[in-house]
């Protein structure tokens, strides 16, 4: 097994940016990623599951919900703060960052920002802790890009509600105890519900043969006829834009992510270079090695630098679905074409699981499309700076 | 049980090393810290342990300008109750230890444990110099340490094996690989940290005895000379004669 020499690399010196509260959370994180998941993420990746005993270990270095208020469990952390450990996970795997952000910005943020004081005490402490594991529930099997045409309905049944419909691609579906569910009542309006395991009719069935996100589980969430107490509706907001509202958390946190998924390929390449001798010296001295090289840590460079202004926009409550639509698109393309330059960087040796290059570019395969694909971001921006819709 | 851990910082183990004024001085420019991890891993963790264990406190005690409160900070959140740093910036192992001793006397504790040296400097001095000072025992380079009632037990390792020591409280202890397990710092501790009490006491003004005259890096590795498989009798020339080691 190859041991984790990675370090960060800071070529603008935005360290200089953080508070030391901030590099603590980094440090613990990483420590806690080279301790408890460097060792095993190959043979978890290779297993396709998710190793469901470092729940508690990432509760501890607060992966879940570190923004939520300690009222509420949370360790009432900035958002610098959330994405930093965002970042020292996708370092390690986007699966592994996955289910931090399904459970910090899909299902405690809605519970945090939406729901009532019982089901914000009820849940949000035991999701804090990871003694519960939830997932969210928007994209179907005919509705991904367009969540807005959705089919998966609720009615209401007197006492309780009756919820039909099936959700598709569903992050930590398969194990997870709740589901943040996003369906239409009678009059058409979307509203998330708070649905738990072993409610009658409820089923979580497995999505096998991926390719990517492999260290992360993947299913469906089927309603036949569920019934659902009333009170597990999310009372505080509807429509739309209460699910997006999550996505916008969720993506940034994606943005930061990204950055360490490309500064993982980086450092790999960075050293791989200096280490692997041809033609009488390292391959690294050559220039068509440095090219890569340094225009990876360009890229990387403008990504952090971008990354960083955002997270002050988010701090200060003014960071905008579009701008945060615009560092996840191209932090996550920046950190694709960073893996594949990787990859060649490293010869055949980039192809095996000695090395996370393989690794991270599959899985990015999945990062670029799921919460917003990267042809929809664009139609963000694009609507954003014209005022056109170009969606339909 | 009333513990105190001295706590000091060190550069990270992947810092690039140079030396500025006239290469008599560690150049800090760009350079990451870290709590020293003899301190923190061993020294630290065990006088926890022995916290947890059979209650009491733990504080740590740092020699320094205000440029070592994050490391300070990072021993709160591992979990030390609360911690002192002493204003002045740390010259040699005398002016430390004597700082320490200076602060720590007539203050009751029990157990004074610090890493067996620094990773930057390596000088081993200051418990030693410590123990002295305050008219306590002191046992170095110990690799697993109980107490029970009054009295220390100390394993260290020594070149054949291991040798068991007891001392009585109070008792300076020097720590090494073994005491204890790395903890990571976990977010309660991070938050907890923020409002631990740090305090600073200004010096008593020690001098040091020793000052730094030059510092140098080693040597640059020579090229590797590779020899044939066959040629047997070429590498034991030049062990002989140019590398001088047979
Ligand atoms: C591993 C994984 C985990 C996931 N986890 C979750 C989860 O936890 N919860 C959840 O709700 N969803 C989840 N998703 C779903 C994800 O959000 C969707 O896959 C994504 O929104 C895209 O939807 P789709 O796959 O149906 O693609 P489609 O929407 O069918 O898109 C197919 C292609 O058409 C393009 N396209 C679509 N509309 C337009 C347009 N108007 N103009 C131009 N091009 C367009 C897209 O960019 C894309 O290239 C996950 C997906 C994956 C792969």
């Amino acid at each position: 097994m190859r041991t984790d020499q990675y370090n960060g690399h800071d070529y603008y010196l935005m360290d200089e940016l953080l508070s030391d509260e901030h590099k603590l959370v980094r440090e613990s994180a990483r420590a806690w990623v080279k301790k408890e998941m460097s060792p095993i993420i190959e043979e978890y990746y290779e297993k396709a599951t998710f190793p469901k005993h470092v729940i508690p270990g990432m509760a501890e270095i607060g992966a879940f919900g570190p923004y939520i208020p300690e009222e509420y469990g949370g360790a009432g952390l900035d958002q610098i703060s959330y994405g930093i450990i965002m970042q020292e996970l996708e370092r390690c795997d986007s699966g592994l960052r996955s289910t931090s952000s399904v459970q910090s910005s899909l299902v405690m943020f809605p519970i945090w920002k939406y729901g009532s004081e019982e089901q914000r005490k009820k849940y949000l402490p035991k999701l804090a802790a990871g003694e519960m594991i939830g997932c969210f529930g928007l994209t179907e099997p005919d509705h991904g890009s367009n969540p807005g045409g959705m089919i998966t309905n609720f009615k209401d049944a007197g006492d309780h509600y009756v919820l039909n419909g099936a959700k598709m691609w569903i992050s930590n579906s398969p194990f997870a105890d709740i589901a943040v569910v996003w369906a239409k009542n009678e009059e058409g309006r979307i509203h998330g519900l708070i649905v738990e395991r072993g409610m009658e009719g409820f089923t979580t069935p497995e999505t096998h043969g991926k390719w990517s996100l492999r260290a992360s589980n993947t299913g469906e969430l089927v309603f036949d006829n569920v019934k659902v107490p009333k009170e597990n509706l999310l009372p505080g907001r509807s429509g739309l834009g209460a699910p997006l509202s999550c996505l916008d958390s969720a993506r940034y946190g994606i943005a930061w992510g990204a950055i360490g998924a490309a500064l993982d390929c980086y450092d790999s390449a960075l050293r791989y270079s200096k280490e692997r001798h041809q033609f009488g010296k390292p391959i690294g001295a050559f220039q068509l090695q440095q090219k890569k090289l340094a225009e990876m840590i360009t890229e990387i460079t403008k990504a952090q630098l971008l990354t960083y202004r955002l997270g002050q926009l988010k701090n200060e409550g003014r960071a905008t679905t579009a701008q945060i639509s615009m560092a996840k698109r191209n932090n996550v393309d920046m950190a694709l074409k960073v893996a594949r330059e990787a990859r060649q960087i490293h010869g055949g040796m980039g192809i095996t699981n000695e090395y996370p290059i393989m690794r991270h570019m599959m899985n990015l395969e999945s990062v670029v499309t799921y919460e917003g694909t990267h042809d929809i971001h664009l139609l963000i921006t694009g609507f954003d700076i014209t005022g056109e819709s170009a969606f339909k | 049980m009333k513990i105190l851990v001295c706590i000091s910082k060190a550069p990270d183990t992947t810092t690039k090393i140079s030396f500025t004024d006239n290469d008599t001085k560690f150049n800090e420019e760009n350079v990451q810290f870290i709590v020293n991890p003899y301190d923190e891993w061993y020294a630290l963790v065990r006088g926890l342990e022995l916290k947890e264990a059979g209650g009491g406190s733990v504080t740590t005690v740092t020699v320094g300008g205000s440029d070592h409160d994050p490391i300070i900070r990072k021993a709160l959140a591992i979990g030390a109750d609360n911690a002192v740093r002493i204003n002045t910036e740390p010259q040699d192992g005398y002016t430390v230890a004597k700082e320490i001793a200076a602060y720590a006397e007539g203050k009751d504790y029990d157990l004074i444990l610090l890493g067996k040296e620094t990773i930057n400097y390596n000088g081993s001095q200051v418990g030693g110099m410590l123990a002295e000072l305050m008219g306590l025992p002191y046992v170095s380079v110990a690799s697993k340490l109980d107490v029970a009632g009054d009295t220390a037990t100390v394993e260290q390792d020594i070149p054949a094996g291991k040798q068991v020591v007891e001392g009585p409280l109070p008792i300076v202890i020097s720590c090494a690989k073994g005491m204890a397990e790395q903890r990571i710092p976990n977010m309660r501790g991070i938050m907890a940290a923020r409002t631990k009490p740090l305090e600073v006491v200004e010096p008593a003004g020690a001098a040091p005895l020793v000052t730094a005259s030059k510092f140098s890096l080693p040597e640059d590795k020579g090229e590797v000379k590779m020899i044939d498989a066959e040629n047997a009798e070429s590498l034991i020339e030049l062990l002989h004669n140019e590398a001088k080691v047979i």
